[in-house]
């Protein structure tokens, strides 16, 4: 007994008391800033191993970018990334960087489904379905309700059957050999229900796009309520997404 | 002599391994090498070769360092007998050579498919219609689980029969996970998609098989990586055991449900990747490998962050570590629980933890060192119960053992010196072989080129891919509730099996 209390006595505090401002430690790589700075945009284009940059005006399409960073050590004028970790949308052009926005990147209130914020936003329950996912995006998943993140604080947790949860997560690219079981766990969640892509693997393919071994047709069926970017998403981008999008309010 | 001698990271010319007709071949693998104790499988598999299947074995050999390859051509026409039939190790190897080329076999006592790859032989057989052994008895019962499981991890699909609360039979099936990285590989020509590609194989061992990829395609390059490279992915090598392993342990408290274990190791586990975040700038360490360079040169600085770390990490770990193996509920958990003996795991040819617990020497960075272990004299921890005890014990020691490597290595950061050499492209006509003990245990990456230097083969090969059957024989005559401890003591990958 007092073995377990110096125990608990030693591990301190450690859950971040405020999720949605918290300095990230390090270099992490979160929302880029494009600067109007001329630079070879076909180099800039180039450059990128996940097609992600385009040009007339230079964007970086945050649901296919894998945050190497190789563009920002090759153009560090032009491409920044600053340590900003809210990188949701509920649109997928939300995820769209241009040349010039700074601004954060935020949900439109007006397409959020109003029994998202009536009927969720004190209790959330997630079934979550891997569908090629490489375990980096489940790791952070996990992570999001361990001691530290403590995402269960706002009623936020994953279940064990998609017959208890309010809606699924899909993290990977959705194989060929996952898809009828997504689509038999998608129907087997309870209306109404939520759709959330976790990592631009779930989002875009990311570097499996246009693999033959992948089955998307799912994703042209339904409407994806929330996009979360990252390869693999961070902790505190999921949690962040995740808030906005059962407490956000219609403007009006 | 009938087969060619290389050692890890080694390039020689595809056509210096000699090709055998298959029974000389079978003869040379299966009666002659696998017959040596210190001898085992490490890579075998199979390519259109002049529009019939090249197979390549690979035989270790622990004791010399050096690894022995071979070579047959076979057809689809032909059946041939398996050397799973004599040795047992070799099971999954022909299955996949089996499912991928429809390359036949008289004997192979359990011909099933593997994967279900996109570019298989038999595109009639699904995932959904997979065979699986049935007992009928009306004592029976059979447990389907997955492919979607109860927590957030990958998906699998495991099909017990049981004897009331008793596991008969556990027959486990993949390739759910498939995303057809091997072909990604060939398709893909810029050198950074090919990067990112070997990251993604398994995103809880990026750190393993980026290694792998990159000390590969140097090796194809004729590249050698200066000492500061080497050092940085021994450093992240060390540093990715210690924080997966933490987690593991966090996730087996979990599964025996010890709720103080599984919070202390899982905020255990938070400052170790954050240090990768404060190196690289991705928690699990994606972006910081690369071929022939590096975007993050490591500094005194980032050295001394580290130590901060591990002395905080370490006395809190030793007393978590200390309460958990005392502790009577948690033993009797843990012990005499998912066993596999020795005698079984060298058998089924286990590699890394699933080999070292149940006493066998099997280790890459003592057998076959790259990078910075060939400087470390490496010492295996060895466990002899095979059980779930035996797995918690190796991760408490391995945590360590790591802990100290990285203190040494640390003692004496080298300096980096960029390359001034453009990286040539790879030689024509080659065939290279890389192996790294990540922390699950040994990875293989096999690569073969055509005439023009351009990719041909591509050769993933995940530990899981050995161990998997281990798994399914630990828990027989367990209770059925004992299957989650024991499935996450092996923590298996199951997309570095799918690919």
């Amino acid at each position: 007994m007092f073995k377990n209390l110096k125990i608990l006595f030693h591990q301190g505090k450690q859950y971040i008391p405020d999720v949605t401002n918290v300095n990230v430690p390090g270099i992490f790589r979160g929302r880029p800033i494009i600067t109007t700075a001329k630079v070879n945009e076909e180099k800039l284009i180039e450059i990128c191993p996940l097609q992600a940059i385009t040009s007339s005006p230079v964007a970086i399409d945050l649901g296919k970018c894998n945050f190497c960073g190789e563009c920002s050590f090759a153009f560090p004028d032009k491409i920044s990334f600053t340590k900003d970790y809210k990188l949701s949308s509920n649109q997928r052009e939300g995820l769209i960087i241009k040349e010039g926005d700074t601004g954060t990147i935020e949900l439109n209130p007006d397409v959020i489904r109003k029994e998202i914020s009536q009927l969720f936003s004190r209790s959330l329950k997630l079934r979550q379905v891997s569908a090629g996912g490489d375990n980096s995006c489940e790791l952070e998943l996990n992570a999001c309700s361990n001691v530290n993140f403590d995402m269960g604080r706002f009623g936020i947790e994953f279940v064990a059957s998609p017959r208890h949860a309010d809606g699924i997560v899909i993290t990977g690219p959705i194989s060929e050999n996952m898809a009828e079981a997504l689509q038999i766990c998608y129907d087997a969640t309870p209306d109404p229900k939520i759709i959330i892509l976790a990592g631009v693997d779930a989002i875009s393919g990311g570097i499996f796009a246009g693999s033959p071994a992948l089955n998307r047709s799912f994703l042209d069926k339904y409407n994806v309520d929330l996009y979360v970017s990252g390869n693999p998403v961070h902790p505190l981008a999921f949690i962040n997404g995740v808030l906005e999008l059962i407490r956000k309010r219609k403007s009006s | 002599m009938n087969y060619t001698t290389v050692k890890n990271n080694e390039r020689i010319q595809l056509s210096a391994i000699p090709e055998l007709e298959y029974e000389l071949f079978w003869e040379l693998n299966v009666l002659s090498l696998m017959s040596e104790e210190h001898n085992h499988c490490v890579n075998y598999f199979g390519f259109p070769y002049e529009e019939k299947i090249k197979l390549i074995c690979c035989i270790a050999n622990d004791e010399t360092h050096t690894i022995y390859v071979s070579s047959s051509l076979v057809n689809t026409s032909t059946h041939y007998p398996s050397f799973t039939s004599h040795v047992l190790a070799f099971e999954k190897f022909e299955r996949e050579i089996h499912e991928n080329f429809g390359v036949q076999y008289n004997n192979h006592p359990w011909l099933k498919p593997v994967r279900y790859a996109r570019n298989r032989a038999n595109q009639d057989e699904t995932i959904a219609t997979y065979p699986f052994y049935s007992i009928a008895s009306e004592e029976l019962h059979e447990v389907g689980v997955g492919p979607i499981h109860a927590g957030v991890i990958e998906p699998g699909h495991f099909r017990f029969i049981c004897n009331g609360e008793q596991i008969l039979h556990l027959e486990i099936q993949l390739g759910y996970q498939h995303r057809g990285v091997e072909s990604l590989f060939l398709k893909k020509d810029n050198l950074l998609q090919r990067t990112i590609l070997a990251e993604s194989i398994a995103g809880d061992t990026v750190v393993g098989h980026t290694t792998a990829f990159v000390n590969l395609w140097e090796t194809l390059c004729g590249f050698e990586a200066d000492w500061h490279l080497q050092f940085s992915r021994t450093l992240a090598l060390e540093l990715e055991r210690v924080a997966v392993h933490t987690g593991d342990l966090s996730a087996m408290c979990t599964d025996i449900a010890y709720q103080l274990g599984s919070s202390v190791f899982g905020r255990l586990r938070t400052p170790i990747i954050n240090y990768f975040q404060q190196w690289c700038g991705c928690r699990l360490a994606k972006s910081l490998i690369r071929v022939g360079k590096t975007n993050f040169v490591y500094t005194e600085e980032l050295a001394q962050i580290l130590l901060k770390i591990l002395d905080a990490y370490e006395p809190d770990f030793i007393e978590m570590c200390k309460e958990l193996f005392r502790l009577p509920s948690a033993l009797s958990r843990f012990e005499k629980t998912g066993v596999i003996s020795q005698d079984d795991a060298k058998k089924l040819g286990t590699v890394g933890m699933a080999a070292r617990m149940s006493g066998i020497n099997r280790d890459i960075r003592s057998s076959h060192p790259h990078d910075l272990y060939s400087e470390m004299q490496h010492e295996p921890i060895i466990k002899h119960h095979g059980d779930v005890y035996s797995r918690a014990q190796i991760r408490r020691e391995e945590i360590l053992q790591s802990i100290a490597n990285i203190r040494k290595l640390l003692q004496n950061i080298p300096a980096y010196s960029p390359s001034t050499l453009p990286l040539s492209s790879p030689t024509a006509n080659s065939f290279a072989l890389s192996l790294v003990e990540g922390w699950r245990g040994e990875i293989c990456h096999c690569a073969i080129t055509d005439e023009q230097g351009a990719l041909r083969c591509y050769k993933v090969k995940d530990p899981s891919f050995h161990n998997w059957l281990a798994l399914g024989l630990a828990v027989r005559n367990n209770e059925i509730s004992d299957f989650p401890i024991s499935n996450k003591s092996f923590d298996f990958s199951y997309c570095g099996h799918d690919l």
